[in-house]
């Protein structure tokens, strides 16, 4: 029982990582007012990338930052569009991820080498190994997380950090004023435009991160849609997260996790139909999308950005 | 006001951008058509032949394999023929106008390789008579389209024994795609095999409920080594099971390609389509004008599936063993579900001595004994 717990937390965490870096990622970006939508295709061609560039270097540090510099190019074409010229961010994330989707499957057939006809797909390159810490990685349940690879470990101390640097500094909170009234902080001397604009390729930088967990470590090579939707996944994670970066966790292990869980269950001959496990996180989502409405009704803060998805524009004269 | 009009030029310069590079994958298709038109002048008036694909040819699967038949079948018939294929073609509406275009275009031969494209096929074959249809894995035809498939269950039986051979903890893992006959036919075929090794051995099997999932396949792979299973076999469209077994130095049977080539030794032996021979006679069939139509399930003695070549970690007496158990089915003496076969309450569903007919091998539905798992997931 015990080393069933502990394999499926270690799973669940490897499963889980590429969500937490684009969870708290967009829950920056979203803090700032910006919803981006092109998470999915952000994480697509950083996969493709990443993988490529490891692929011919060698190098994973290489890979990692092309990935970053992918979604930070990615996510400023948004910024761009939504922020400087106020299009609909919702159209614009969207054509992101549209883009980033067929962008990414063209280049996996055209980037690989003259000897796979040019497919990035069935190559394997260096990737991120687990490193097990001597010890602590030999305790019961808790040993899951001592049991990773380097980017898991990134990623879980990312997690206080980010709360931290949300509710308990000075950047953090102008961050939340933009987000919450452009006006005000506006009025405050905050540079909403740039305020905008760094947390929404930060946003971007956090997603290209993800793409590169999937196609370095956790199921490294590049196939087409690597991510299976898992970009869309963080959008329903934000909300889940209620825009609280500690939160993200556990959305993270929740999604992460039901894969794990259920095919563990079915290995071992239980009857419980999959179609209803592979349902369970949703349902979640919409069950914490109802307690929202239901709180924001009561006006109690849930932490939704008041100016999310609002273009700022200063009164010209 | 002056901000305003450079945004606007900034607005059209971005939109151009955007299309231009969103009209990528649509030019790479139309390259191909050209290409294929070019050739056309070049020969006399080949005869054209088109093909349309759920996945991309380099996804080392399914899209790989037929695509590798589309090859030889150039390769044989060399400028007699001229041949195009749509890739990433989705089931449904946009399927029908793929393969209505392509008739459009002058194809005089179209397969269409996803039992999804079963009735977009018989749709378009219904308004273009003097065009010939082949719907691969479906079941309905008309007298401008026929079905095929190949007996891949008689491969999977032969790569069963591999696996029955080489397993210690006596659990074998299977990740399965959908509870569906083809996949169930494909585990007992599979299962059976193992028992002629292994006659103890367990194959433990869970449903992913996705054909196409990279993350979801490995996932469902590692939950299976860690119930015990030091073999992994899969019904799915991506290497990723195999390589999760590689990654705990344990073994795997590979699907559809040879995966050894992508992922190593550990891979033991795979079980292959081979769509050649089939593509090749019937371009030329209906080059001939002799072309008729048929339900056409090929198995190891057409050629149309075959085991890949064994890896080096496989013992010479086990494959003899194979080579024996399948001349024995080549030469139709024998075949995987000739009877008794017992399903997993014990029950022998195939009596004593019975032949199975391909319509109860196309329902089938029950799992054989030792299989672990359930077809109602």
């Amino acid at each position: 029982m015990i080393l069933l717990l502990t394999s499926i937390l270690a799973i669940t965490l490897r499963a889980g990582t590429s969500l937490v870096f684009a969870t708290i990622g967009e829950i920056y970006t979203e803090k700032s007012g910006v919803l981006n939508l092109g998470i999915e295709g952000i994480m697509l061609m950083s996969a493709v990338l990443s993988f490529t560039v490891s692929y011919y270097t060698g190098n994973l540090f290489a890979a990692v930052v092309t990935a970053m510099a992918t979604g930070a190019v990615l996510s400023l074409l948004h910024a761009f569009l939504s922020i400087t010229m106020r299009a609909q961010q919702v159209v614009s994330g969207l054509s992101i991820t549209l883009f980033g989707t067929g962008m990414a499957s063209f280049l996996g057939q055209t980037l690989g080498p003259e000897s796979n006809s040019g497919y990035m797909i069935g190559l394997t390159a260096a990737k991120f190994e687990t490193l097990t810490i001597p010890g602590l990685s030999k305790l019961p349940v808790i040993g899951a997380v001592f049991n990773q690879d380097l980017l898991t470990y990134i990623v879980l101390l990312l997690i206080p950090v980010a709360w931290y640097f949300m509710f308990r500094t000075k950047y953090g909170l102008n961050l939340r004023a933009v987000g919450e009234s452009p006006q005000t902080a506006d009025a405050m001397g905050i540079d909403v435009t740039r305020t905008r604009y760094i947390y929404t390729i930060f946003g971007g930088i956090m997603a290209g991160i993800g793409g590169a967990h999937l196609s370095l470590a956790y199921t490294p090579g590049w196939t087409e849609n690597i991510t299976g939707g898992r970009g869309w996944i963080v959008i329903a994670l934000v909300i889940f997260s209620l825009w609280n970066p500690s939160r993200a966790i556990w959305g993270a292990i929740l999604f992460g996790g039901i894969n794990a869980v259920q095919f563990r269950l079915q290995a071992s001959g239980a009857e419980i139909p999959a179609p209803v496990l592979n349902m369970m996180p949703y349902l979640v989502t919409i069950v914490v999308l109802i307690i929202i409405t239901l709180w924001e009704n009561r006006r109690r803060g849930t932490g939704t950005p008041a100016a999310l998805g609002t273009p700022y524009q200063r009164e010209e004269k | 006001m002056k901000t305003n009009r450079v945004a606007a030029v900034l607005i059209i310069l971005l939109a151009v951008v955007l299309l231009a590079f969103t009209g990528c994958s649509k030019e790479e298709e139309a390259k191909v058509e050209e290409k294929a038109a070019v050739e056309s002048e070049a020969a006399d008036e080949p005869f054209k032949a088109a093909f349309v694909y759920i996945g991309i040819p380099g996804d080392l699967g399914w899209t790989y394999e037929h695509d590798r038949g589309r090859l030889a079948a150039v390769e044989a018939l060399g400028d007699k023929i001229e041949t195009a294929f749509v890739e990433n073609v989705p089931e449904g509406p946009d399927a029908t106008r793929v393969i209505r275009q392509l008739a459009q275009q002058g194809y005089k031969i179209i397969f269409t390789a996803s039992f999804g494209y079963m009735d977009p096929t018989l749709e378009v074959a219904a308004e273009y008579p003097d065009v010939y249809f082949e719907h691969c894995s479906g079941y309905k035809t008309a007298d401008n389209m026929a079905n095929y498939f190949g007996r891949i269950y008689q491969s999977r039986y032969l790569s069963g024994i591999v696996a029955g051979a080489a397993t210690k903890t006596g659990v074998i893992g299977y990740v399965g795609a959908f509870p569906i006959p083809e996949v169930v036919r494909g585990i007992n075929a599979f299962t059976l095999g193992v028992q002629k090794t292994n006659p103890d051995a367990v194959v433990k099997v869970v449903w992913t409920n996705t054909w196409y999932d990279p993350v979801v396949e490995r996932e469902a792979a590692v939950a299976l080594l860690d119930a015990g299973a030091d073999v992994i076999a899969q019904h799915q469209d991506t290497t990723e099971p195999q390589k999760a077994a590689a990654e705990r130095d344990v073994w795997s049977i590979g699907y559809h390609s040879d995966m050894a080539k992508f992922v190593g030794d550990s891979v033991l032996v795979s079980a292959m389509w081979e769509f050649s021979h089939y593509y090749t006679t019937r371009i030329q069939a209906a080059m001939d004008g002799t072309w008729k139509t048929q339900s056409y399930w090929g198995g190891l003695a057409d050629g149309d599936v075959k085991l890949s070549d064994f890896s080096p970690l496989v013992p010479a007496e086990i494959k003899d063993l194979v080579m024996a158990e399948q001349s024995k089915i080549e030469s139709g003496e024998w075949d995987v579900f000739n009877g008794p076969v017992y399903d997993q309450s014990g029950a022998a569903v195939i009596a004593d001595g019975a032949v199975p007919s391909d319509g109860d091998l196309a329902n089938m539905s029950w799992f054989v004994k030792g299989v672990e798992g359930s077809v109602n997931q």
